[in-house]
């Protein structure tokens, strides 16, 4: 892997950017490798770059349908946070969110980590209580959150409509500081770059079709490239998680549901944090082309489709703009949908299965770009040890048999 | 958009209407005998098929009954309507060479 630096930036200058060095190569699958991960996104990306990092195994293929970062890591609104309820979560999150501070340097790639702060609004009493309360448990877990007034956020975000008499007046809100955005496609390049360096194969174009077994273990993944051996594996996907899972006859509590997000014209800097209001459906951020970044909540009903209905658009419009006045005459220039993988408790699962040696990670559902990093960091351990990290050991498969559900739909049921 | 075809009321538009998940989930006959995993089996897992979904919709903003549907995930081509308590048509929901 080629370093690169402003030295580098020089020396391509002078011939023109023409000979920069692919960023990863695309070998040809191998017939057997010690760890097959299935998807290429962000975190199938992470977990093959931890896997080869902290625990040394570097025989790993990561296999993708399509190309690297095409499905939600590259349709997500690029919002990095850790401001959760629950201690399980708020842990898991926020080693996310310390992975994240240092990544740019760790990968030598520029990620684009802008932590410009993420505000949550409260519009009547009972989001201000429920507010206070998640403020404090998140406190109490050391991560900075704090309770912001009305005119604290006038002054922070002049555009918001503060008016008492607005359609969804502002009492108060919350704000991470920590929190902020990064280039999505940069993270997937990023890892994929690094992991590639350490000797990880990246197939892309590679769809698997079933998952060979013998007896209670696994032993390798059809593919359209032909069968690949693989001693462990471990399925990283969003959409088809329960498509990957029938595979092995698991069942699984996800259902798949399209969710949208627009960008709108380029104009002048006039935000400079993230906004999210949960009551209304609505999160945006101004990227560093002055685009507005919006985010839509999900269609009620089941579908693979990559692409969402248009009320539910017009719902999260009409809220936009009464809380973002300046915001009613512009235009919308792009619309699209990923399809997320939601469980009852809006919790990710990460950790083993009754079959042995295939592992899983998904679930992630409406907010899983904030935690590519750490999902790939426990899931190498969990694929490595064979036993879950403390972190994600909450998470597990088994938590629906038990009861021992982690309720996220506050921090996560819709703003992500 | 979804235009639904309300077997009360005729086609009207997606907004009237509520989804209402995975049909024909029989409710245990009897809850005192079921283990944890059995219960965990009835309230939380689900077929979530890329092909034919058979669903339960309730038509919110108008007659305010429920019936079933059978809907295709990627197309969202609605094959069938049916009432509550009907058994699902032949659409080829459950079929494996239903996926695409």
């Amino acid at each position: 892997m080629k370093k690169y630096s402003i030295f580098s930036l020089v020396r391509n200058a002078v011939s023109y950017h023409e000979r920069w060095s692919e960023a990863w190569r695309s070998p040809e699958p191998k017939g057997a490798y010690e760890v097959v991960i299935v998807g290429g996104g962000g975190h199938g990306l992470a977990t093959a770059y931890y896997l080869a990092k902290e625990h040394g195994i570097t025989n790993v293929a990561v296999v993708e349908k399509g190309w690297l970062g095409l499905g939600n890591t590259g349709r997500n609104t690029t919002i990095i946070r850790s401001n959760y309820l629950w201690d399980e979560s708020a842990h898991l999150y926020e080693k996310s969110l310390q992975l994240y501070e240092g990544l740019s340097q760790e990968l030598n790639f520029n990620i684009m980590l802008s932590q410009r702060g993420c505000l949550n609004l409260a519009h009547n009493q009972h989001d201000l209580r429920q507010l206070s309360r998640r403020v404090n448990a998140i406190r109490l877990n050391g991560i900075d959150s704090e309770i912001l007034t009305a005119g604290q956020i006038k002054a922070l975000v002049p555009i918001l409509n503060c008016s008492p008499t607005a359609r969804y007046p502002v009492l108060g809100g919350s704000l991470q500081r920590r929190g902020g955005t990064a280039r999505h496609d940069a993270v997937a390049w990023a890892f994929a770059r690094a992991a590639d360096a350490r000797g990880v194969d990246i197939i892309q174009n590679c769809e698997v079709t079933g998952i060979r077994r013998d007896g209670g273990r696994v032993t390798g993944v059809e593919t359209t490239k032909g069968l690949i051996k693989a001693g462990k594996v471990g399925v990283v996907v969003a959409g088809h998680a329960s498509v990957l899972a029938e595979m092995v006859g698991l069942r699984l509590p996800i259902e798949s549901h399209p969710l949208q997000a627009l960008v709108s014209e380029p104009i002048k800097p006039v935000l400079d944090t993230v906004v999210m209001s949960a009551a209304v459906h609505v999160y945006l951020s101004q990227s560093d082309k002055g685009e507005l970044v919006l985010g839509a909540g999900i269609d009620s009903y089941n579908s693979y489709a990559q692409r969402g209905s248009l009320p539910i658009i017009e719902h999260m419009l009409a809220a936009c703009v009464d809380l973002f006045p300046i915001v009613s005459r512009l235009r919308m220039l792009r619309q699209w949908a990923g399809i997320v993988d939601v469980c009852p408790d809006a919790s990710p699962i990460v950790g083993k299965t009754p079959v042995e040696g295939f592992y899983v990670n998904f679930g992630w559902g409406t907010g899983g770009f904030k935690a590519t990093p750490g999902s790939g960091w426990v899931f190498a351990y969990t694929i490595a040890q064979d036993r879950p990290h403390p972190l994600n050991e909450p998470f597990s498969l088994e938590r629906f048999h038990t009861g021992y559900l982690v309720d996220e739909h506050g921090a996560a049921g819709v703003a992500h | 958009m979804l235009l639904i075809p309300c077997p009360w009321c005729g086609p009207r538009d997606e907004t009237e209407f509520s989804c209402g998940g995975e049909g024909h989930i029989p409710r245990p006959a009897d809850p005192a005998a079921l283990t944890d995993p059995e219960w965990a089996d009835y309230l939380f897992m689900r077929k979530n098929p890329k092909g034919v979904h058979t669903e339960r919709w309730v038509h919110s903003q108008g007659c305010r009954r429920w019936f079933n549907v059978a809907r295709h995930t990627v197309s969202h081509e609605i094959l069938a309507v049916y009432k509550m308590g009907e058994p699902p048509p032949e659409t080829g929901a459950d079929s494996k060479q239903n996926r695409t």
